[in-house]
């Protein structure tokens, strides 16, 4: 059987790669699915420990449930206001959300 | 199943049932009907359901297994957060229906839908309701600050705060998992018993405050702040820096107290270095801003770390503290916002601080209103802002955060310096040509000024006479 260790550097990783790409993509989609990444590596963790160190009670299973319905109402939410924002400035490139730097 | 449970959850019932009524009135009743009663009906629910929180009898208990903890305090937290929505629904009568009347509705349906969110987080018993609670309310906060569809600002801070809180929400659901990993329960009342200083429970909670962090806008997690408040519509800047923050912060008083009490010593150590640096670096940069809503922002943020110095506390009298900080908050802040979101639709959408240059000439009561807001945000002692920074202080001092209470008052110094600066554009600067000429506001505008006057002034006296009640 894996051991829960690979559940978690996977997670880990995918958390860190999600960070990372959230700080450096300059696209505003692509830093969308960084932060879903973000989510996704959160969900594994759930997942993981509760078949592993709690495999009597679902709890974690039920987390990860609620997690990947509201992440999708996140995204759904953020698809809406980036489209807003193209509508208004052009397009979806985060440099250019820069009217309030002073 | 019990359906006895419902019982208990007595205001966010009579919210929904707000929301449905003005929901329904939306759909059926016609654009001229609506044009002339809506924002009137909207107002008049929403203050009944506000008063029938303080007059009715609600019962204590755990409904849903503990899932929902609700008690008088939980039920003095909201009604707190509803006189704020009382009083932004009131301010907003120009922005709505002078600029935007076909989306009327939409501000007050989906500004109730944040509402019911921040209840739940404050009600919660358990970590998954305490998510969603937290997602219901920033979900539909990041459509409200991207509502003037047509300005490039609001746009601009619309994705600016739906990306970053849901990074935010990913941060503190993965200190979660790892709190889960360690302790097996999603249940305050399992955990409480559990949580000692093993390092995973230690790594989950500081995951888990630095996403709670972004919510109440603390230093490190601050940046957003600025732009968001500058970008959204004014009346949303002062619902995300008064309920927003304020349901943020009666949350983490509930994890802090009732899951995290047993490391107590690590968090209060965290917090500390947190909250100096709030109120450090939030004062610095209020002194330097130009425009209203931005400088508000840095005040709020520096207000946060004030927040946070009662809450270092961890007793009682700590709790009684905040809560009593945000309630006088409220009533500061909101008057503020009054006097600016009148000034903005005055001067056709000008939010500097230039535009306050001789308000005194020409609306001295505004002119006096602003004066007393920022006397008491500063903590000026007829005003209530001196008791409740006076309690907030003594109950940091009650155990020995004597240094910390220095630097808060230190900071208080340089505050009053930088509110003084908008007292002396209003009082001392003429205006030039441009100077905004006279004008009277709506008569919402004004009920809503005069609630916040009252505050200003009866909470300072008024608290000592209640408190006993809760705590």
């Amino acid at each position: 059987m894996i051991k829960v260790e690979y559940y978690l550097i996977i997670s880990t990783l995918m958390f860190f790669i999600g960070i990372f790409g959230f700080i450096t993509r300059k696209n505003m989609i692509a830093i969308l699915i960084s932060l879903e990444l973000v989510l996704n590596a959160v969900e594994i963790n759930f997942a993981a420990f509760n078949r592993y160190l709690y495999p009597h009670q679902l709890e974690g299973m039920f987390f990860t449930l609620f997690g990947i319905a509201i992440t999708a109402a996140e995204s759904a939410v953020a698809l809406a206001i980036i489209i807003n924002a193209y509508r208004s400035i052009g397009n979806i490139n985060i440099n250019n959300m820069n009217k309030m730097k002073n | 199943m019990d359906f006895s449970n419902f019982l208990l959850m007595g205001q966010e019932i009579g919210l929904i049932v707000v929301f449905l009524l003005l929901f329904s009135y939306d759909i059926i009743g016609s654009e001229q009907s609506k044009n002339r009663w809506f924002h009137l009906i909207a107002c008049i629910e929403f203050a009944i359901l506000t008063i029938w929180g303080f007059v009715s009898p609600l019962p204590a208990g755990e409904a849903f297994g503990g899932m929902f903890v609700t008690s008088d305090l939980t039920v003095l937290m909201k009604n707190i957060l509803n006189i704020a929505t009382l009083i932004v629904f009131l301010q907003a009568y120009s922005w709505l229906n002078k600029e935007n009347p076909v989306r009327r509705s939409e501000f007050f349906t989906i500004t109730l839908v944040t509402l019911l969110g921040m209840y739940l987080m404050i009600s919660a018993g358990n970590f998954m309701m305490l998510y969603i609670g937290m997602e219901t309310a920033s979900l539909p906060m990041a459509c409200l600050a991207a509502f003037n569809k047509h300005k490039e600002k609001s746009a601009e801070a619309g994705v600016k705060y739906v990306l970053i809180s849901a990074l935010s929400s990913g941060i503190m659901l993965f200190g979660l998992s790892f709190l889960y990993g360690a302790l097996g329960s999603f249940y305050f009342s399992d955990l409480t018993l559990n949580v000692v200083g093993e390092p995973l429970t230690i790594l989950g909670f500081v995951f888990f405050l630095g996403g709670l962090g972004f919510k109440l806008s603390l230093v490190p997690f601050h940046l957003w702040t600025a732009d968001v408040y500058e970008g959204a519509p004014t009346n949303v800047t002062a619902y995300l820096s008064v309920v927003s923050k304020g349901a943020a912060a009666f949350a983490l008083i509930f994890v802090l107290y009732k899951v995290f009490g047993g490391i107590e010593v690590v968090w209060q150590h965290i917090l500390w270095w947190l909250s100096v640096i709030t109120i450090t670096l939030g004062n610095l940069f209020a002194i330097r801003q130009t425009d209203i809503k931005r400088f508000f922002a840095f005040s709020s943020i520096s207000q946060a770390g004030y927040i946070l110095l009662g809450i270092i506390a961890g007793n009682a009298q700590g709790m009684e503290a905040t809560v009593y900080f945000i309630f006088v908050y409220l009533f500061s802040n909101l008057a503020a916002f009054a006097v600016i979101s009148a000034v903005e639709h005055a001067s056709k959408g000008n939010t500097s601080i230039a535009a306050f240059n001789g308000l005194y000439n020409n609306n001295p009561k505004l002119a006096l209103l602003m004066t007393f807001a920022v006397f008491s945000l500063g903590g000026i002692p007829p005003f209530a802002g001196f008791f409740s920074k006076f309690l907030i202080f003594m109950a940091a001092g009650s155990v020995g955060q004597y240094l910390l209470v220095f630097i808060a008052l230190l900071n208080t110094v340089i505050s009053l310096f930088y509110y003084l600066l908008i007292v002396k554009a209003m009082f001392i600067k003429k205006g030039e040509s441009d100077a905004v000429a006279h004008f009277s506001s709506d008569i919402y505008n004004r009920i809503s000024m005069l609630i916040c006057l009252l505050g200003i002034f009866a909470t300072g006296i008024l608290w000592g006479v209640f408190s006993e009640q809760y705590f």
